[in-house]
């Protein structure tokens, strides 16, 4: 017997519960100034758009990752007016007039910048989706020069998880990128 | 996430007028909350009213010797801050304690004070809680519970308030500064928190369409003699399941004052003055602080999955107590507890 379509999908059994969108206006979008990696943007966003969604779907930045996309992963990590921040848990237009580094925008004039070819040097990822989050957080951590040993070093890049587990290797490039920085 | 209005407040007073228009607002700061918890769909804002614009980022001394800080600053920021690193190294060490460095770069004073709990059930909107829909049930209860209150908690709420910062700032006594439609006030930090009863709902004894427009330690800061000593399942980046701010001040060899304050373990940051008072005039021994920590566990209660937090805190409030007698505080980088 031919399966048939029905019509209507079933409620949500939770959020059918919940007061709806119905009586809510649906918010104009939003104009966002950036400076991303240097050049300026100029955004009509959702209130709701992340910065990292902003980066990947309306500035095709791929290589800031969506990991977990709660904030537990690190792999969104981006440099926002130059402080490791994950993009995941920011509103693009909370952000409005700040200056944004991806991993796009740390190589400079056709060099890899220090961290990246650290990691190259170290073997310091596998699968490499994490690698742009961790490098994003080593830059932003070199930059606030409160680590000063591999402990130190561990605990503070702690909000960057790789799941392949090159941890080892990668606190060693990041102590290279130190030694030489 | 359902959608929402946004709009920008110009300073506190406008803030609180936009909250005041539209109650079913939230404030966002850092967001690293508010953000997650819309993304599961448990706050449905109607508006977010983004106040990371106002001036409320300074950290400064105050005529009375103590430090102001403004609700806006930054937890890395006050964590590194040098009148916090030198004079309130607890809070310090809690700060950098929690979290992860983006979110500490992220996350406002303000905002840690009014994070929720991480409850699963209350996370998971397809189950019932009372704290996010009154009434519902809860099913921490007898559900999975291990990471859940063993003190102060009731038949509607075992949650945990989470923050590591709330706990070194309610060991060091400190005031919440909060305007709002009526007349600005003051509230002791121990007040600021609730313990849930039958009304889960209400983390704080925040008024409708408040603000926190800052945090204010006291002069002391317990700097010679402190420790944050927290206890989780991973060394880094996770909730605590049982922590303890210690601090004590000494006249020779006799304790003068003592603070105790523990996190992971009840809805709000958990102090207990009379168990504090008792460590006055003792000798900083093993004995004293036994007696001390079973004092202060005496009205605990473990639920299926977490009495292992009783014996935890226990000995967590012995060896917290000796760092903090010792001098030796615990760091929050190297993790071998001494």
């Amino acid at each position: 017997m031919p399966r048939t379509h029905t019509s209507q999908p079933a409620p949500h059994p939770v959020l059918s519960r919940l007061p709806g969108r119905a009586g809510r206006k649906t918010p104009d979008k939003l104009s966002v100034a950036l400076t991303v990696n240097g050049v300026a943007a100029q955004l009509k966003v959702a209130p709701w758009t992340t910065l990292l969604d902003a980066l990947r779907d309306h500035l095709d930045l791929t290589g800031t990752k969506k990991g977990c996309d709660h904030g537990q992963c690190g792999a969104c990590t981006v440099l926002v007016d130059g402080r490791r921040i994950v993009s995941c848990l920011t509103f693009a237009v909370m952000n409005d007039g700040a200056e944004v580094t991806t991993i796009e925008g740390l190589a400079a004039n056709g060099a890899l910048h220090p961290l990246q070819q650290a990691f190259i040097d170290h073997d310091a990822f596998q699968c490499g989706y994490c690698t742009p989050g961790q490098i994003c957080s080593a830059a932003g951590l070199i930059a606030e020069g409160k680590a000063r040993s591999a402990d130190e070093i561990r605990e503070l890049m702690s909000g960057n998880i790789c799941r392949c587990g090159a941890y080892p290797n990668i606190i060693a490039a990041i102590e290279q990128a130190m030694r030489r920085s | 996430m359902i959608n929402f209005q946004y709009a920008r407040a110009a300073d506190v007073a406008d803030a609180v007028r936009q909250m005041a228009a539209d109650p079913s607002a939230k404030f966002i700061a850092g967001g690293t909350n508010l953000i997650d918890l819309m993304k599961e769909d448990v706050e449905r804002p109607s508006r977010l009213i983004d106040i990371t614009r106002l001036p409320l980022k300074a950290v400064e001394q105050t005529p009375a010797g103590g430090v102001r800080i403004g609700a806006l600053v930054p937890n890395s920021d006050l964590a590194y801050h040098p009148l916090i690193e030198q004079r309130y190294p607890l809070l310090a060490s809690a700060i950098l304690a929690g979290a992860s460095a983006q979110l500490r770069n992220m996350a406002s004073a303000g905002g840690n004070l009014l994070q929720r709990t991480r409850c699963y059930y209350f996370y998971d909107i397809a189950t019932p809680c009372n704290k996010r829909e009154p009434g519902s049930g809860c099913s921490a209860i007898n559900g999975l519970n291990r990471i859940h209150a063993i003190l102060g908690a009731s038949e509607a709420c075992i949650a945990t308030h989470p923050s590591d910062m709330c706990v070194a700032l309610a060991a060091l006594d400190a005031e919440v500064h909060v305007a709002g439609p009526g007349e600005a006030r003051t509230i002791a930090f121990a007040d600021f928190h609730r313990l849930p009863g039958d009304t889960p709902q209400f983390d704080t004894n925040l008024q409708q369409g408040e603000i926190v427009t800052a945090v204010e330690l006291p002069p002391q800061g317990f700097a010679a003699h402190h420790t944050y000593l927290k206890i989780r399942d991973r060394l880094s980046y996770a909730f605590a399941l049982v922590s303890v701010a210690a601090a004590l001040e000494f006249d020779g060899a006799a304790i003068k004052e003592a603070r105790l304050a523990l996190g992971g373990v009840a809805h709000k940051p958990w102090r207990n003055m009379a168990v504090e008072a008792t460590l006055r005039g003792q000798t900083a021994d093993q004995a004293a602080f036994a007696r001390a920590a079973d004092e202060l566990l005496r009205d605990a209660k473990g639920y299926e999955h977490n009495s292992f937090k009783i014996d935890l805190a226990r000995r967590g409030i012995v060896r917290a107590l000796t760092q903090a007698a010792q001098g030796r505080p615990q760091s929050q980088a190297v993790k071998r507890i001494m």
